[in-house]
């Protein structure tokens, strides 16, 4: 992986709340994750990991509560997280290279083109440039939108459920990415179910549980428990 | 609670004693007659719908701007009423009509915008209905509402230019540039009490919302729990 | 600047997305042929009094042809969440909807490119005369209804029914538009010609006052 262009940066959250409606998604969560860790996020299903993710990604802002990103030069597309979901956000009509020779335009990325071919080599789909997004595999819409994220060379990463619906090989692979990514000064934040090769790269975990920060391995919880908690 | 018993009383008093005015202290009309005196109902509800719409507008954009629900429940309440009285206007305006000019409707600059006014606040309603995440709810009616609103001077504009019927019944113009004394304080007594009458629908349909929601909340936290 | 940047960039993705598979466009054109077929065995085509409706059933053809058109504006973008996608990418969430209203006018302009042949044989009208002040009418019109149209299918692909729904918000917002672009198309179209420059600039009028308001408030529509 390619080294970062800007300096690494951590991610503060300070007394984030999301409300919808009468719902708490989140209630006072307060975390703050220092430049380079890889930090793993568990909890059962509505938990709220994903909410986080999206707030922290900017999709979403916070109902109370405030957000920022210590070290990260003001603003600029670098300064933005690298945010990939369960969908590719990309265009199912468009080719692997025109999806990200887009993405790479809008966010000022020097020599778009170039970029794009570079990182379609490094997530192993250049002979498929050429292909609509529609026509790909599981496996490889998972590299595509990882392209995608990782486009702008951003400092954070934010993975929602990395190993959902990928075989063996398709996990490896993507511990092995991540763990390049992590070693290049990225810092990652990623919500996972249990524990696997990717949990394995985790310097640190949080557990949430109705929307509340429960267990934390800065704070002396083991990354078992919270990672077979969060599965069971 | 006494203050808004008190509102509601003297709103209800006030439309009576502007009934009776309009039935017994304005004089008859000398060419159209008895109907006439629906007159001043009709056009009093159209001023204060047309108020009660602008209200509607201002919390929309202070929603937009502010994020309280209090200005939701304002904006929906505002429309609710406007509509009310709208419906109003849009019913008496033929009745008004046909024994007159012999037409249940014509399209004049006033009557027609009216009626585009009416469905666009419908659609803001029924948009309402249709999302069901209260935030959301709130923040993209109240964005369609300023659309809606900002909307209103370019269909009247747009009718009176181009489309009012010639020779035009004069429903507004003839009346108020010529109007008897007496008519005139009829009139416009009329117009206060309708604006009153509508703070007083304002302001229970408003406590209604509140409720509506505090009730909405204590069902979903019974639920998780 | 950014905002121009990213709003050519995104218009060059909404072109090629839309010319490559072509299905707007064609399912548009074949809409309001119907809709002008259907007109024509609804009224009596060819009489004097059909050429005088026939500027308002264009414009009536035309707008009912734009609220299917925009239905799928902002639902293809949450096929696969591409719009947060967007939204994270671009500096100002206000080139999302440039660019997509620009693409929306052109696509408007193309159906009526298309569909004004057919008018002129059906009502038997000259257009081509009149076609450079025609043009312009067309082109205030139609930008005037993808504003708007873009602006509402925003809301709607947010809520319930939204296939309903669209028309329902879009249709009495347009009315404006629809008056005075009938208006002004049926006297320039008349045996004796003549521009209503004032028609002209309310049109222009119309457009501004709705791109405003979507520049200040456009952000909000896309909020979550």
């Amino acid at each position: 992986m390619t080294a970062l262009a800007l300096p690494p940066t951590g991610l503060r959250f300070e007394n984030i709340d999301k409300r919808y409606g009468g719902l708490f998604a989140l209630r006072r969560v307060s975390l703050e994750i220092s430049p380079g860790e890889c930090v793993v996020l568990a909890g059962r299903n509505g938990s709220g990991k994903t909410t986080l993710l999206r707030i922290a990604s900017r999709i979403v802002s916070p109902t109370a509560g405030k957000l920022s990103f210590p070290g990260a030069v003001n603003d600029s597309a670098a300064g933005r997280p690298g945010y990939v979901a369960h969908t590719t956000m990309v265009y199912d009509e468009l080719t692997a290279e025109e999806n990200l020779v887009l993405f790479a335009k809008l966010q000022d990325v020097p020599e778009p083109a170039a970029r794009a071919e570079e990182l379609l080599r490094e997530v192993g789909l250049f002979e498929r440039r050429d292909s609509a997004v529609r026509t790909f595999s599981r496996g490889m819409r998972q590299r595509i939108a990882i392209a995608r994220a990782l486009i702008h060379r951003p400092s954070v990463l934010l993975f929602d459920e990395p190993a959902t619906g990928l075989d063996p090989l398709g996990i490896s692979w993507l511990a092995k990415t991540l763990g390049e990514v992590n070693r290049a000064g990225c810092t990652v934040v990623m919500s996972l179910h249990g524990e696997s090769e990717i949990s394995a790269l985790a310097t640190r975990a949080v557990q949430l549980d109705a929307g509340a920060v429960v267990a934390d391995t800065k704070t002396g919880a083991s990354l078992h428990s919270i990672l077979s908690f969060g599965g069971a | 609670m006494t203050k808004r018993i008190l509102l509601g009383v003297v709103a209800i008093a006030l439309v009576i004693v502007a009934a009776y005015a309009n039935f017994f202290v304005a004089p008859t009309e000398r060419t159209m007659g008895v109907i006439q005196r629906i007159f001043y109902f009709h056009a009093a509800t159209a001023w204060a719908g047309e108020m009660v719409f602008f209200v509607c507008f201002v919390a929309n954009l202070l929603y937009v701007w502010k994020r309280e629900q209090k200005y939701d429940w304002l904006g929906v309440t505002c429309a609710e009423v406007g509509i009310a009285c709208i419906t109003v206007v849009l019913i008496t305006g033929p009745i008004w009509a046909h024994p007159v000019w012999g037409i249940w409707w014509t399209w004049d600059a006033r009557l027609t915008s009216t009626f585009v006014l009416w469905l666009l606040y419908v659609s803001y309603l029924l948009l309402r209905t249709l999302i069901e995440e209260p935030g959301r709810r709130a923040l993209l009616s109240a964005l369609f509402g300023i659309f809606a609103f900002l909307d209103v001077p370019l269909v009247f504009f747009s009718i009176r230019w181009w489309r009012t019927q010639h020779p035009a019944p004069v429903i507004m113009g003839g009346q108020g540039s010529g109007l008897d004394p007496t008519m005139s304080k009829v009139f416009f007594f009329n117009v206060l009490v309708m604006h009153i009458f509508c703070v007083f629908l304002i302001v229970e349909r408003y406590i209604l919302e509140k409720l509506r929601h505090d009730v909405d909340l204590l069902q979903r936290e019974a639920e998780v729990q | 600047m950014a905002l121009f940047s990213n709003t050519a960039t995104l218009l060059g993705k909404e072109l090629r997305t839309e010319f490559r598979s072509r299905e707007l466009l064609t399912t548009t054109s074949v809409f309001i042929l119907i809709v002008l077929v259907l007109f024509s065995f609804a009224t009596n085509p060819g009489t004097e009094e059909a050429r005088e409706f026939a500027p308002g059933l264009l414009w009536l053809a035309i707008l009912f042809a734009s609220s299917l058109m925009f239905q799928s504006c902002f639902l293809r973008e949450q096929a696969n969440d591409t719009l947060s996608s967007l939204r994270l990418a671009v500096s100002d969430p206000f080139a999302i909807f440039l660019a997509k209203l620009i693409a929306n006018t052109l696509f408007l302009l193309l159906t009526e490119a298309l569909m004004l042949p057919f008018f002129a044989i059906f009502y038997n009208i000259t257009v081509w005369s009149q076609l450079p002040i025609l043009s312009l009418v067309l082109l205030l019109g139609s930008f005037g209804i993808a504003i708007a149209g873009t602006a509402i299918s925003a809301i709607s692909a947010q809520a319930r029914m939204r296939e309903l729904l669209l028309p329902l918000l879009l249709l009495p917002l347009l009315t404006p538009v629809l008056v005075v672009s009938a208006t002004v198309t049926g006297s320039l179209l008349d045996r004796d010609p003549v521009i209503q420059w004032k028609g002209i600039a309310f049109l222009g009028v119309f457009d501004m006052i709705f791109l405003t308001a979507l520049w200040i408030f456009g952000q909000y529509f896309l909020e979550e």
